[in-house]
C-alpha cells in the first residue's frame, strides 16, 4: 500500500511541475487533451483490463457528457457545474439501465452491442440538428468558472483538467486494490469460477460499466468546456478505437498505463509532424511494433527493454574484462 | 557511441536551420488544412494552391521586400487537433495571420481562439455561422460565399420560369444542412411552397426512395444539396426512374467530376449555381475574372497536371485578401485585421470580395453564373 502511495505522489508531482517546462508553448494545450485522454483510458481500463469486458461504443458517453454539459449551460443557462454533475449521473444511470441486457454477451457479441451503441448515439449527434446543431456543432459554450477565477488560458485548464484526472486515478488505484478490484480481476480470469465462489457478477459488471461511463461522460463535459464547441465527429467510432488502442498500448489491467498509453498516442502525431506525408506510415509502423514485443503494454514493456539493455550491458563489460 | 554522435549532429543542424528561417526578416502566415481524412478533397487542393502562390510570390521578391513564408499543418478533419495545431501557429510559429481550416466545424472551433488572441482567421468553409454574429467576429473572415447567395441564385431563377412547388434533398453533413435551413428560410420569404423535405446520409448508395416520394409530390422542381457522390447517385437514380422534373444542384457539385460520375446522359439539364472558375471559358469578354481564372487554372495545371478546383480557389481568395492588406496596412495582426476588413474590389478566384464591418465575406449574387449542363460540358443560362 506503501509503495502505491509514492507512486501516486511521485505522478502528482510530475504533473504539478510540466507546466514549469510547457509554458507558454502550444504543447500546453496538447496535455490538457493528454489530461482528458486519460481520464477515458483509465475509465475503459477499469472495464476492459480488470473486469475483462469489451466495449467499442466508450466515445458514445464521452460524447454524450460534452453534449449534455454543452446544451444545458448555453441552451438553457444551467450552471456548468451543475449541468456537469446532472450529466454524469443521467449518463451513469443510463450505462447502468442497458448495461444489464449487455452485458450478458460476451466476447464479439459484447463488442457488436456497443458498437452499435455507439453508432447510434453518434447518428442522433449528427441528425438532431435543432438540439445538437447537426454536423456543423455546437458552439458560444462557456468556460468554466470558480468564483472569480474564469479557466479561460490553456495553463488554467491544465490545471482543472488535471486535478480531475488525479481524483480519477486515486479512485481507481484505490478501487483496483479493494475487494471489489479482486472481484473483477477473478471475473476477468473465471466468471463462472467467480460466481461459485459468491462473487455477484453480473451485478458487479453493470456497476463497473456505469462508473466507467460516468468518468468518460465527466470527461466530456470538461471537454466541452475548455473547447468551447463540440462537433460529432469528435465522438465517432474512431475515437472509440483510438480509446482502445491507448488501454492495449499502455497496458491492459494498469491505471498509469492507460496514463502512458493516452500520453503517448497523443503526444506522439505531434513529435511526428516534421515527416509530413509520412508521419502516418511511421506511426502505424511503431504501433505495431509495439503491439508485437511489448505484448504486456508500456507499462511492462519499458521496465523489461530496460533490464534488457542494462543486462546486456553488463554482460559485454564482463567479456572485455 | 556513433549513433549518439551522428543524432547530436543531426539535431544540431535541425535546430541551426529552424533559427536561421526566423532570422532572415520574413513575414509568417499559417494554413490549416484538410489534407487527409474525409475532408481531403477540400484540404488537398486548398495547401497546393497556397504553397504555389507562396512560391510564386516570393519569386517575384515578396511583399515590399519581405519574403513570406507559410507554415501548413494537416488537421485530418478533425476540431481538435485544429485547435491544438492553431494554438501551435500562434504560440510557437508566432504567425500573422491563420488560412483555413477547410470545414465549417474545424472553423468554429479555432475561431474561438483567434478571437482571443486577435490573430486574423481567414476560413475556406463556407458555413454562415463562420462570419455572424458580426459583432463578435471581429477578426474571423472567410472566402467562400454565404450558402444562402447560391440559394437565392437558384431561387431567383426558378421565379422566372414561374416554378412554384419545390422539392429538396438535402445530404445530413454541415453543408447539406445549411443548404436546408437557407432553403427554408429563402423559399418561405419568397412566396415559393416546399412540397416535399428529403435527407440522405453523405455515404448512402441509393436515394431511389426519397426520389419516389419526391415524385408523388408533384414538385416543380427538386433542388438538391450535396458534395459528391451523393448528388451524382441522385442523378442517375432520377433517370431509372424516368422523372422529368427540372432539377437544380448547388454549388457544391461544380466540377467536371460530377458530370464524370453521374455520366453526361444522366446530367443533361440539369441546372446550377456555379463559381465562375467552372465555366471561365464561356464567360462574357468584359468579366473582370476571367483573365485571372485562366492564369490560375493554368498555372495549377502545369504544376500538379489537373485542374483547378473550386476549393483550391477558396486558399487563393484568402491568400490574396492577407497579401492585399500586408500591403496596404502592414504586418502586424491588428493591422492586417483593418486591411481585410477595408478590402474593396478585390478581384479573385470566388468573386470580386467588397468587405465590411458588417460583412466578412464580401460576396454578392455575382458570384456564381446559373448554368445547365449540356452535352458534358456547362452553358450559361440567361
Amino acid at each position: 500500500m506503501k509503495k502505491e502511495l509514492i507512486k501516486y505522489a511521485v505522478f502528482a508531482l510530475c504533473i504539478l511541475l510540466a507546466p514549469l517546462v510547457f509554458s507558454g508553448n502550444y504543447l500546453m494545450n496538447v496535455l490538457v487533451f493528454v489530461g482528458i485522454h486519460t481520464m477515458l483510458a483509465v475509465a475503459l481500463n477499469l472495464l476492459l483490463g480488470y473486469a475483462g469486458q469489451i466495449s467499442l461504443g466508450h466515445a458514445a458517453f464521452f460524447g454524450l457528457g460534452a453534449y449534455g454539459s454543452g446544451i444545458l449551460s448555453t441552451t438553457y443557462n444551467w450552471n456548468p457545474w451543475l449541468a456537469m454533475t446532472v450529466v454524469a449521473l443521467v449518463v451513469g444511470g443510463l450505462a447502468f439501465a442497458i448495461g444489464f441486457p449487455i452485458l450478458k454477451l460476451k466476447g464479439h457479441y459484447l463488442a457488436m452491442a456497443t458498437l452499435g451503441m455507439g453508432i447510434i448515439v453518434y447518428i442522433v449527434f449528427n441528425e438532431w440538428v435543432a438540439i445538437t446543431g447537426g454536423p456543423s456543432g455546437f458552439s458560444g459554450i462557456p468556460n468554466l468558472e470558480l468564483g472569480p477565477l474564469v479557466f479561460d488560458s490553456d495553463l488554467k485548464n491544465y490545471y482543472l483538467v488535471w486535478s480531475f484526472v488525479l481524483g480519477c486515478v486515486l479512485l481507481s488505484v484505490n478501487l483496483a486494490n479493494s475487494r471489489i478490484g479482486r472481484a473483477f480481476r477473478a471475473i476477468h480470469d473465471a466468471e463462472v469460477a467467480a460466481r461459485v465462489m459468491g462473487v455477484n457478477a453480473r451485478l458487479l459488471k453493470v456497476q463497473v460499466f456505469a462508473l466507467s461511463a460516468m468518468i468518460c461522460a465527466i470527461a466530456g463535459s470538461l471537454y466541452a468546456h475548455v473547447m468551447t464547441f463540440v462537433a460529432p465527429p469528435s465522438f465517432g467510432f474512431n475515437i472509440s478505437v483510438e480509446l482502445l488502442t491507448m488501454v492495449v498500448i499502455g497496458g491492459l489491467g494498469s491505471i498509469y498505463g492507460s496514463f502512458l498509453g493516452a500520453l503517448l498516442l497523443t503526444l506522439l502525431p505531434e513529435f511526428l509532424r516534421f515527416m509530413h506525408d509520412y508521419d502516418i506510415v511511421f506511426y502505424g509502423g511503431l504501433l505495431m511494433v509495439m503491439t508485437i514485443f511489448m505484448p504486456g503494454g508500456l507499462v511492462r514493456g519499458i521496465p523489461d527493454l530496460f533490464r534488457k539493455i542494462t543486462g546486456l550491458k553488463n554482460k559485454k563489460g564482463g567479456a572485455h574484462a | 557511441m556513433k549513433k549518439l554522435v551522428m543524432v547530436c549532429s543531426m539535431a544540431a543542424v535541425l535546430l541551426c536551420s529552424a533559427t536561421m528561417a526566423l532570422a532572415a526578416g520574413t513575414i509568417k502566415i499559417g494554413g490549416l488544412f484538410s489534407v487527409t481524412g474525409p475532408a481531403s478533397f477540400l484540404g488537398e487542393p486548398e495547401k497546393k494552391t497556397l504553397e504555389m502562390l507562396v512560391a510564386d510570390l516570393n519569386a517575384k521578391g515578396g511583399i515590399n521586400g519581405q519574403k513570406l513564408e507559410a507554415v501548413i499543418y494537416d488537421t485530418a478533419g478533425d476540431a481538435t487537433k485544429a485547435v491544438q495545431l492553431a494554438t501551435k501557429l500562434i504560440k510557437n510559429d508566432k504567425v500573422v495571420a491563420i488560412i483555413g481550416p477547410s470545414t465549417t466545424g474545424e472553423s468554429m472551433a479555432v475561431l474561438a481562439l483567434t478571437e482571443k488572441e486577435k490573430i486574423p482567421l481567414i476560413s475556406c468553409a463556407a458555413g454562415i455561422k463562420i462570419t455572424e454574429p458580426a459583432k463578435d467576429r471581429k477578426f474571423t473572415f472567410k472566402t467562400p460565399a454565404n450558402d444562402h447567395v447560391a440559394v437565392e441564385k437558384i431561387l431567383q431563377y426558378a421565379a422566372k420560369v414561374k416554378q412554384k412547388n419545390l422539392a429538396i434533398l438535402t445530404v445530413t453533413d454541415g453543408f447539406g444542412a445549411s443548404g436546408r435551413e437557407q432553403l427554408k428560410v429563402s423559399a418561405a420569404q419568397k412566396g415559393f411552397k416546399i412540397v416535399a423535405d428529403e435527407t440522405y446520409g453523405p455515404k448512402d448508395t441509393d436515394m431511389t426512395p426519397q426520389l419516389t416520394k419526391i415524385r408523388s409530390s408533384k414538385a416543380d422542381a427538386i433542388i438538391c444539396w450535396g458534395t459528391n457522390p451523393g448528388p451524382a447517385i441522385i442523378t442517375k437514380n432520377i433517370k431509372q426512374l424516368g422523372i422529368k422534373t427540372p432539377v437544380y444542384m448547388s454549388h457544391g457539385v461544380a466540377s467536371k467530376k460530377y458530370i464524370e460520375l453521374a455520366s453526361p446522359a444522366a446530367a443533361e439539364g440539369i441546372m446550377l449555381p456555379a463559381g465562375k472558375l467552372a465555366v471561365y471559358d464561356a464567360l462574357p469578354k468584359n468579366d473582370p475574372q476571367q483573365k485571372l481564372l485562366r492564369e490560375y487554372d493554368a498555372a495549377y495545371k502545369k504544376a500538379h497536371g489537373v485542374e483547378a478546383s473550386t476549393f483550391g480557389g477558396y486558399a487563393y481568395d484568402a491568400f490574396l485578401l492577407v497579401t492585399n492588406a500586408i500591403k496596404t496596412k502592414g504586418v502586424t495582426p491588428a493591422q492586417i485585421r483593418d486591411g481585410l476588413e477595408q478590402t474593396k474590389k478585390l478581384v479573385s478566384v470566388s468573386g470580386v470580395f467588397n468587405m465590411a464591418a458588417t460583412d466578412h465575406n464580401g460576396l454578392d449574387l455575382s458570384a456564381f453564373e446559373m448554368v445547365k449542363i449540356h452535352k458534358g460540358d456547362w452553358s450559361i443560362l440567361k
